[in-house]
C-alpha cells in the first residue's frame, strides 16, 4: 500500500484546482424587476459592502475585540432576501449575520456599536458580534453554534402557523451547517409539518477552513440533499442579486400560501478568511482572483448602468451610504463601555439574575 | 379531593393549564396518539385535539428547536423528552440557545418553554435511561429546575413552570409513577424557588429531592425509633433554590444532610452543602454529610442497582452513625 501523496492538493488545499464560478447568467437582466426594487437591491448591497469594510477597518484599530466573520463578496443573498421578504417575517443567521440583520432593517449604528461592545449596542454590549439580534425588525438571532437555528426556524414558522398569520420564516446557513445533524432534523420536521420556512444555504465553498466538497458527500452539500426529504434542490447565483430576489420572492410565496418548505442553494463566495483570525491563506490564488472578479456589486452596478441608470444616480447612493457608515461609526465610538449595572440584568424575564432566596 | 397517581397528575397538570391558556402547545415523541411512552400523557390529544398536542419523529434538536422558536414569537410549549438522558443529544438547545438568548440579546426574548422529561433510576433501565441529570441543568445560567415528589406538586409545580416566562426543566421521577396520594380539587399552581418542609424535627435537617423525598421519610421514621428527629425538606425547585428554608432549618438543628440520586461529584447537594457551610456555619455542630449515588455509570442488574441508589437503610446508617 502506498502513502504517497499523489495530489497536493490532497494535503495542502491551496494547491488544489480551482473552484470556479459561473459566468454571469445575462438573462438575469430581463427578470421582471422594477427598477425601483433593483436600487433598492443596489443600495442595499453598497450598505452591506461598505458597513463591513468599515468593521474590518475597525477591527484594524483594536476596537472590535473578539472575533468577527464578515460576508463581504456574498451581499447579494442578504439583500435579495431582505427585499423579497415582509417586515413582519423573520430572519434568523449564524455568526456570519452582520449581512442579514442590516438587511431585515435594523439601524446601522446599534449595529456598528454592538461589535465594539458598547452600552448603546444593539444588545447592548452582552451579545456582540456573532449574537445580532433585533425582535422590533424580525431578526430574531444569529446562533453561533450552527444548526439549532434551523430548527429553531421552524418553531417561528410553527407559531406562525398556530397563530393564523402568514409570517415566514427564513434561516441563512454555510455550507457547513449542511453536515450537522440539526439540518437534517429541521428538513424533515418542516416537511411533514408543511411549515413556512425558507431554508437558505449560503454555499461560499468552504466550511471554515476546509473545502466544502472535501467533507461532503454530494457535490452541491444543500440542494443535492433536498430531495432526500423530497423537497426540490434550488440552485441560485449567490452573486446575483436579481436571482436571489427572484427565487427569494417565489419561496417566499410558497411559504405564505401554505405550500410548505423551500431549501435554496446560493452559490458565493467570502473575499475573505472564515473570520477575523483567518487570512484565508488555504484557497488556489486563481480562485480568490476569479471570484473578485464575479464581485455582485461591479456586477450589479454594470447592470443598473445598462438598463439605463445615470451613473450619477449610482455615484449619490455610494456617496449617501458613506455618510451612513460615517454616521454609524461616529455613534459607535461614541457610546460608553457598558457599566457593571449591566452585568446582572436580562438572565430572566423578571429582568433580573437571582437564583436563590 | 382525589386520589391520583404521580403519573396521573402528570397529565392533569397539564391540562389544567392548557384549559387555562388557548394557546399553549405540547410536542414530543410518542404523546399524542400512544399517550407517552410513562402514559403520562393520556386523554391530552382527545381534549385538546392534534394541532395542540403533536407527535413529533425521534428528532431531539428538532423538538426543542420548535419549542423555542415558538415561544419566542408568542407561543407557551410543554416540550417532552422521553428521557432525561436523552437531553444530551440536544443540548446545544437547552444550555447554550434557550439559557442565553435573554441575557445575550439584551433581554429582547422570552422563552417560555416547560421540557418535560423522565429522570432516575429504579426501573433497571441501564446507564443511559436512568440518570438523574437536574445538576446539569443547575449549572447552566438562564434555567431554572424542578423536580416534584408528589402528584399534588406534580400539578402545581406543572402550572409555576407552565407560567413561568422562563425555560423551566421539568423532572418527572419514573419510580415515582405509580405512587399514588390526594390531590386537591380546583385549580393548584406552586411557587417555583419554594422548598417544602415535609416532616418537622430537632436534631439534624435532611434535604431530598424526588424519590429520595419517600426514602428520607421512611429513614426518619426508624430514626425517631432511636430518639433522633429529623426534619425532612423537599427542595422541589433546584432553580430558584430556598436557601431561606435550609439554613433556618439548619439553625434550629445543627447537623446538615444531603440525599441524592445523582453520581457524587459535583451534585447539587455540594452546593447545598457549600451555602450551608458559608452561611450557616456557626449553627452547625458537626459536619455536613451528602449521602449519593457512588460516582459511577448505573449498573442496570437489581441487585447492583439497589446497592448503587441511596436507600431508607443506606440514610438511617449513615445519619445514626454520624450523629453518635
Amino acid at each position: 500500500m502506498s502513502t504517497e501523496r499523489a495530489d497536493p492538493g490532497a494535503y495542502d488545499y491551496s494547491q488544489r484546482s480551482a473552484r470556479l464560478p459561473a459566468a454571469v447568467n445575462q438573462s438575469n437582466r430581463d427578470l421582471p424587476i422594477s427598477i425601483e426594487s433593483r436600487l433598492e437591491l443596489y443600495e442595499l448591497q453598497q450598505v452591506l459592502r461598505q458597513f463591513e469594510q468599515r468593521a474590518y477597518d475597525l477591527f484594524m484599530q483594536n476596537l472590535v475585540k473578539g472575533t468577527s466573520h464578515l460576508s463581504l463578496g456574498m451581499e447579494a443573498v442578504a439583500a435579495g432576501f431582505g427585499l423579497a421578504k415582509r417586515p413582519d417575517d423573520y430572519s434568523f443567521a449564524t455568526y456570519r449575520g452582520h449581512a442579514h440583520t442590516i438587511a431585515a432593517g435594523v439601524p446601522l449604528g446599534p449595529v456598528m456599536a454592538e461589535l465594539l461592545g458598547r452600552e448603546n449596542g444593539l444588545l447592548k454590549g452582552k451579545g456582540g458580534s456573532m449574537h445580532l439580534t433585533s425582535v422590533d425588525h424580525g431578526m430574531m438571532g444569529s446562533y453561533a453554534i450552527i444548526g439549532a437555528h434551523l430548527c429553531i426556524a421552524n418553531g417561528a414558522a410553527w407559531s406562525a402557523q398556530l397563530r393564523g398569520t402568514d409570517q415566514v420564516a427564513i434561516a441563512f446557513f454555510g455550507d457547513g451547517t449542511t453536515n450537522i445533524g440539526a439540518f437534517h432534523e429541521a428538513l424533515n420536521l418542516a416537511v411533514i409539518w408543511k411549515l413556512p420556512v425558507v431554508f437558505v444555504c449560503e454555499n461560499n465553498l468552504y466550511m471554515e477552513y476546509t473545502p466544502i466538497d472535501v467533507v461532503s458527500a454530494v457535490p452541491n452539500p444543500a440542494a443535492d440533499r433536498g430531495p432526500a426529504y423530497g423537497l426540490e434542490g434550488i440552485l441560485v447565483d449567490g452573486n446575483d442579486a436579481d436571482a436571489v430576489f427572484h427565487v427569494a420572492s417565489r419561496a417566499l410565496a410558497k411559504a405564505r400560501a401554505g405550500d410548505g418548505p423551500s431549501l435554496i442553494e446560493a452559490v458565493t463566495y467570502r473575499h475573505g478568511g472564515h473570520s477575523r483570525a483567518d487570512p484565508g491563506k488555504y484557497r488556489p490564488a486563481d480562485e480568490v482572483e476569479a471570484w473578485l472578479d464575479r464581485d455582485p456589486i461591479p456586477m450589479y452596478h454594470r447592470r443598473l448602468l445598462e438598463l439605463g441608470v445615470p451613473e450619477g444616480d449610482l455615484a449619490t447612493i455610494q456617496q449617501s451610504v458613506a455618510g451612513r457608515v460615517e454616521e454609524a461609526t461616529e455613534y459607535a465610538k461614541n457610546g460608553l463601555h457598558p457599566g457593571p449595572e449591566h452585568l446582572f440584568t436580562d438572565v430572566w424575564a423578571d429582568g433580573g439574575s437571582a437564583w436563590r432566596n | 379531593m382525589a386520589e391520583l397517581s404521580y403519573r396521573e397528575a402528570v397529565a392533569h397538570g397539564i391540562a389544567q393549564e392548557m384549559r387555562r391558556d388557548p394557546q399553549l402547545v405540547m410536542l414530543g415523541e410518542d404523546i399524542a396518539s400512544a399517550g407517552g411512552v410513562f402514559k403520562t400523557t393520556v386523554g391530552l390529544l382527545d381534549e385538546f385535539g392534534p394541532g395542540r398536542v403533536r407527535d413529533t419523529p425521534i428528532s431531539e434538536q428538532a423538538i426543542l428547536g420548535a419549542a423555542m422558536g415558538a415561544a419566542m414569537t408568542g407561543i407557551p410549549v410543554i416540550a417532552e423528552i422521553m428521557f432525561s438522558d436523552f437531553l444530551a443529544v440536544c443540548w446545544d438547545i437547552v444550555a447554550n440557545q434557550m439559557a442565553k438568548s435573554r441575557y445575550m440579546t439584551g433581554g429582547q426574548v422570552n422563552i417560555p418553554v416547560v421540557i418535560r422529561t423522565a429522570n432516575g433510576g429504579g426501573s433497571r433501565f441501564g446507564a443511559q435511561h436512568s440518570q438523574s441529570v437536574e445538576n446539569w441543568c443547575m449549572m447552566i445560567p438562564g434555567l431554572k429546575v424542578v423536580a416534584p415528589s408528589t402528584p399534588a406538586d406534580v400539578v402545581g409545580l406543572m402550572a409555576a413552570a407552565v407560567r413561568d416566562p422562563d425555560p423551566v426543566v421539568f423532572f418527572e421521577h419514573k419510580s415515582l409513577l405509580a405512587t399514588k396520594a390526594e390531590v386537591p380539587d380546583g385549580e393548584i399552581v406552586e411557587q417555583l424557588g419554594e422548598a417544602r418542609l415535609v416532616r418537622e424535627g430537632s436534631d439534624c435537617t435532611i434535604a431530598a429531592l424526588a424519590l429520595m423525598v419517600p426514602r428520607a421519610l421512611e429513614a426518619a421514621d426508624r430514626l425517631a425509633g432511636d430518639g433522633i428527629a429529623a426534619e425532612i425538606i423537599d427542595v422541589r425547585s433546584l432553580v430558584p433554590l430556598d436557601t431561606q428554608a435550609l439554613l433556618s432549618s439548619v439553625a434550629k438543628t445543627g447537623r446538615f444532610y444531603t440525599v441524592e440520586e445523582n453520581p457524587r461529584l459535583c451534585g447539587w447537594g455540594a452546593e447545598l452543602a457549600s451555602i450551608v457551610a458559608d452561611e450557616g456555619f456557626w449553627n452547625l455542630d458537626g459536619p455536613v454529610v451528602r449521602i449519593t449515588t457512588p460516582h459511577i455509570p448505573l449498573p442496570s442488574a437489581e441487585a447492583l442497582e439497589d446497592m448503587s441508589l441511596p436507600t431508607a437503610d443506606r440514610i438511617y446508617e449513615t445519619v445514626r452513625k454520624t450523629m453518635d
